[in-house]
């Protein structure tokens, strides 16, 4: 087993325990984190692609580098707009919640601000 | 098992083990301390792939300036954390999402597992045209020259969101500044670090993006470390926050782009194509680009940070 | 004259990663923040001093070696102020419990 096929069983795993979190995590800010977890493991798969595709005395193939450096750059605004999106939702609500009943419950106990 | 292998068997581990600690930590400050450590791990198994690029891209937007936006947040949501405990969804549900992430995890698994014979490469492609560029990285000839449009199109979608981050602030304090409170006294070490790091911060960040036509580095590096020492002196205190109606600001934030768009259209006439550059002028044209491309992605990395205004226009 | 260079590496390099070794277990193990902070410290002075120390002999050029140097004094700035901050926080933390 080489470096690249190893870091790709660890690609995979990072997909995977990314996905789970995203599902799972009650909090939003929990699903955004778990959400770039698995943007991280699918950037790390394009990087072992590039690894494979080492030719013409380059390390790796330049243009799935080059993709995920635009991809982590992308990555980051979205990430900056989610995170926005939930403290303003904070800041109207007073909670932080994508569960209908309790955002309802805490309106009604003049939550919001 | 040679010594390298070692390495990466280990730095591989830890990658998934501080992956487990980000989903099960118990508060999501200590999630997001474990999210910037990860950060900087993927960076060190970048470097393992030969992606000294992507390390470096990685090391300081995906774990830095990522990790800067995510602790403000937690924090700020701290209040929120206990409600949401009773929120956690049932067991059934955890079963589904945890036959499901195997399930991916196993097929992506399996892809690696059997790789394409012979492996996909665009590495030849990309060699052929190298000489004429004149620029030595690859990954800088593939990000300037052979998918410009894609970079191009990445610096639209850092100027929307940067607008969509604006339009969430309350009509009042539209025009205004955000709100990254100074958080230091006058004379605290934040304040000392603000008037030491930044003069070296500046010049490694023209540095990086300087290196870039020939070793690892370039626009996107560069500006990440740019953006970093402008959020250090205004978290310090030593300059204000900037109002978001200014002028200079607004055009600090659309130079790049613009002049990025303003080359790829004269390609129409001059050379052939959209975004294709005149052969002669090819290097002078990339570095006046990257520039420009370096001063807008620093500020809006730096704004995206900050957030929405949260502060009334000063009349 | 190589050889020389070569152990001296191997030495400073070594001795760089048991002070990692032991900030580290300190870090784990100390029971509060501020001596967790005070095991992270040695760590970062002694143990990537020692680190940069010994990668000097195999430093290309004077300018790599400058880099290296840089690298170390930088984390050394940033170490100290991040530890002052860190420890503020704990000392406001304990007023307030």
């Amino acid at each position: 087993m080489n470096a690249a096929t190893l870091y790709g069983l660890c690609s995979a795993a990072l997909v995977g325990l990314g996905l789970f979190g995203a599902i799972v995590h009650p909090q939003p800010l929990r699903k955004i984190l778990a959400f770039n977890l698995l943007g991280g493991g699918v950037f790390l798969q394009f990087g072992v692609i590039a690894r494979r595709g080492a030719a013409a005395g380059m390390g790796g193939d330049p243009v799935p580098q080059a993709m995920v450096i635009t991809g982590i750059v992308v990555a980051f605004s979205a990430t900056a707009l989610a995170v926005t999106l939930l403290l303003r939702l904070y800041q109207v609500s007073g909670s932080a919640t994508l569960s209908i009943e309790t955002q309802s419950s805490s309106e009604s106990d003049g939550g919001g601000r | 098992m040679t010594a390298a292998m070692v390495l990466d068997v280990g730095l591989a581990l830890l990658v998934v083990a501080v992956a487990v600690w980000i989903v099960a930590a118990g508060s999501a400050f200590a999630a997001v301390v474990g999210f910037v450590s990860f950060g900087l791990l993927l960076a060190l198994a970048w470097a393992r792939l030969a992606a000294v690029d992507v390390a470096l891209t990685e090391a300081a937007i995906g774990s830095g300036v990522t990790g800067a936006l995510l602790m403000t947040a937690a924090s700020r949501l701290r209040p929120t954390e206990s409600r949401s405990a009773g929120e956690r969804p049932g067991a059934f549900l955890h079963v589904v999402a945890a036959v499901l992430a195997v399930l991916v995890s196993a097929g992506l698994a399996a892809l690696v597992l059997i790789p394409a014979s012979p492996a996909p490469s665009l590495a030849p492609a990309a060699a052929v045209h190298l000489p004429e560029l004149d620029v030595l990285n690859p990954v800088t000839a593939v990000l300037m020259a052979y998918r410009a449009v894609d970079t191009l199109l990445e610096k639209i979608v850092l100027l929307l969101a940067l607008i969509g981050v604006w339009s969430l602030a309350p009509d009042r304090f539209w025009g205004g500044a955000p709100g990254l409170w100074p958080r230091s006294r006058p004379d605290g070490e934040l304040t000392l670090l603000a008037r030491l790091l930044p003069p070296i911060g500046i010049v490694v960040g023209i540095y990086i993006l300087w290196v870039g036509a020939i070793a690892p580095g370039g626009a996107f590096q560069g500006g990440a470390i740019l953006a970093a020492m402008w959020l250090l002196i205004m978290i310090a205190g030593l300059r204000p926050v900037p109002e978001i109606h200014r002028q200079w600001l607004r055009l600090v934030l659309v130079v790049g782009p613009a002049v990025f768009l303003t080359v790829g259209f004269a390609g129409f006439f001059l050379p052939n194509g959209f975004l294709s550059y005149p052969a002669q002028f090819t290097k002078p044209l990339i570095i006046v680009i990257e520039v420009v491309l370096t001063l807008s992605i620093a500020a809006i990395l730096g704004l995206l940070v900050a957030g929405p205004p949260e502060r009334e226009r000063q009349r | 004259m190589r050889v020389l260079f070569d152990s001296f590496t191997v030495l400073a390099v070594s001795a760089g990663a048991v002070f990692f070794l032991a900030g580290t277990v300190g870090l784990l193990r100390f029971p509060d923040s501020l001596s967790r902070l005070h095991a992270l410290t040695k760590a970062d002075n002694l143990g990537l001093g020692l680190v940069v120390l010994g990668l000097l002999p195999q430093a290309t050029g004077p300018l790599v070696a400058l880099k290296l140097i840089t690298v170390w004094l930088l984390a050394q700035l940033a170490g100290a102020i991040v530890t002052q901050l860190v420890a503020r926080a704990v000392r406001r933390e304990n007023q307030e419990a």
